[in-house]
């Protein structure tokens, strides 16, 4: 028999998947009252954002693992599916479940030396993998090396994943990967590797007396966020059509990618999600508002917004709507 | 006679220059409560973290139902069956009471239900039923403690290793926690309590084993243990020893 806390605690989890579904439906609705092409475009990339940045929220926020090299897991999916697509003609479909298993490989291998550290070293060892990784992919003629590889038009078809109209079907397309990304942490979430992940990220030691083995949590968590992210690389590449180092495995990138988790709430459900709604608009925004003529305006303006929301909700946006959420802040703060 | 449930070895550890357990042997039987007291660095923490698995000794062993455990990791002895809490409270303090206690429950089990109906029986038992949604870190002290208490209890283990889980508390509470071990004892668990303060203890254990700087000073039944000269010199100082 389940008792009542037991009860809440599943009904809980009911709600949110029911809300899940909710929001699903209102996104896939929200390209009928939106028609200009910017606005289009820019939702489809906070959407793109809310999966990449829940794909960093399992092994960041679950997990507590703060790693500032997931570039190289999107570029690593990106460059597959590019590659596979643009050179042995295989469709994306294929290339993004390529390069997932890639990416997620390499998020396993880089975990190995890595999760020997923990705290601030583990993302300091992130941030110069991913760095080295930037440097080889920008000098590494096959993969056409700072020249990045222009994704060729092989016709309108989903086989192809290229429209004419690019923006439509890509909005739907990113929401698949955004929704499939919120419905992975929900499954974490209700699972034993989730309490795991969860008791892992608070305290190691207890964790441990529960019989909870450290090392391999973290590099589970770390390949299953690392595929997901080559995914969502892969996804990039065909809705943009071009991609080199510089787009696909820069430094700033893998910020962005973890950003929205962070703003939005990290280790949280909606985190991601309320993340990218709010950054990546901002941050498009302030681009074409203060843009490239005084260089430099447009990231103060972003990076002014991010002070804000960190200082009044340091447990990020989702505070605003979940009770637990800001009653915990209220403890804190 | 049964084999002890736990057999210790002429366990050593040093930590640098300072040794904190030196030779030190005992048993513990199937089904007691056994105290390990003496007074503040005896070496009791660290015989106790060498019995978790959590640290390794430098020499000897320590057998558990006739296997080998020292040096096998913490991780090893939750699986094979030993609970333990900590002396500076340790909980997940971002999750539920209900799901600190979870992530005990699912070391036996695999699914989330199963894990969720051992988490409360459990929560019952350690009689924390009203706060089983509440987040760890907004816990009392003496909350905290019965949730760790009932954390490791989740984990069906054997043998549970209690690291001063009656210290800091007012006599009424200390009063319920002594009825909680005694019903945990009741239940068929074997148990080690550390306490450096030797009253609260006494009425609760069948036997003790008294550690003073790293070495076994003696083992035996609580009414001997404080007659013991070498017990009252080593709490009070040579002049109370007569």
């Amino acid at each position: 028999m389940v008792e009542r806390a037991g009860r809440a605690l599943l009904s809980r989890r009911r709600r949110e998947l029911l809300l899940g579904a909710v929001v699903l439906a209102l996104l896939a609705a929200l390209p009928l009252g939106v028609s200009g092409a910017y606005l289009r475009g820019l939702i489809v990339l906070a959407l793109l954002y809310a999966g990449l940045s829940q794909a960093w929220n399992i092994l960041g926020g679950y997990c507590g693992q703060i790693s500032l090299g997931h570039a190289l897991y999107f570029g690593i999916g990106a460059y597959t599916s590019a590659l596979l697509f643009t050179r042995a003609g295989l469709s994306p479909f294929i290339g993004m479940f390529a390069g997932g298993l890639l990416s997620g490989l390499s998020a396993f291998l880089v975990g190995i030396p890595c999760f020997r550290l923990s705290g601030h070293y583990y993302a300091i060892a992130t941030i110069v993998i991913g760095m080295m990784a930037a440097l080889l992919a920008s000098n590494w003629d096959f993969i056409n090396a700072a020249q990045g590889i222009t994704i060729p038009f092989h016709g309108e078809a989903w086989r192809n994943l290229q429209f004419r109209t690019a923006v439509l079907p890509f909005h739907y397309v990113m929401l698949v990967y955004a929704a499939l990304m919120w419905l992975i942490a929900w499954v974490i979430e209700g699972s034993r590797w989730g309490f795991y992940w969860r008791a892992v990220k608070d305290d190691v030691t207890a964790a441990r007396s529960l019989g909870v083995s450290i090392y391999p949590s973290k590099l589970a968590a770390a390949a299953i966020s690392g595929a997901a992210t080559g995914i969502g690389g892969a996804l990039y590449a065909q809705y943009v059509g071009f991609i080199d180092p510089e787009s696909a495995f820069d430094l700033s990138l893998s910020v962005l990618i973890a950003l929205p988790a962070v703003v939005g709430g990290i280790g949280t459900l909606w985190g991601p999600l309320l993340g990218a709604a709010v950054l990546i608009p901002v941050q498009q925004l302030s681009v074409a508002w203060f843009g490239s003529a005084a260089g430099g305006i447009d990231l103060m303006v972003y990076g002014a917004l991010i002070m804000v929301l960190a200082l009044s909700r340091p447990e990020g946006l989702v505070s605003f709507f979940h009770p637990r959420a800001r009653q915990e802040a209220v403890d804190h703060g | 006679m049964a084999e002890p449930l736990l057999q210790i070895r002429e366990i050593s550890k040093s930590f640098g220059s300072v040794a904190a357990n030196v030779d030190i042997s005992f048993d513990v039987t199937e089904g007691e409560i056994l105290g390990l007291i003496g007074p503040n660095g005896a070496g009791k923490s660290s015989l106790f973290n060498i019995i978790a698995g959590e640290i390794a000794p430098d020499r000897g062993e320590i057998l558990f139902a006739g296997q080998r455990i020292s040096g096998i990791g913490a991780v090893a002895c939750a699986r094979l069956g030993i609970g333990r809490t900590f002396q500076v409270v340790r909980s997940f303090d971002s999750m539920t009471v209900l799901e600190n206690v979870m992530v005990g429950a699912f070391l036996r089990a695999r699914r989330t239900r199963a894990a969720l109906r051992r988490a409360e029986e459990v929560i019952a038992v350690c009689g924390l039923a009203g706060r089983s949604d509440t987040v760890a870190h907004r816990l009392s002290p003496p909350e905290k403690r019965r949730l760790e208490i009932a954390r490791a209890l989740a984990t069906d283990p054997r043998l549970l290793l209690l690291d001063e889980v009656l210290t800091g508390l007012t006599p009424t509470e200390a009063r319920e926690g002594m009825q909680l071990v005694r019903d945990l004892r009741a239940q068929g668990i074997t148990i080690i309590m550390v306490e450096h303060v030797m009253e609260v203890l006494l009425p609760l254990i069948d036997r003790a084993v008294v550690l003073n700087l790293g070495r076994k000073l003696v083992e035996g039944v609580p009414a001997e243990i404080v007659r013991h000269p070498e017990v009252i010199r080593a709490y009070l100082g040579d002049r109370y020893s007569g």
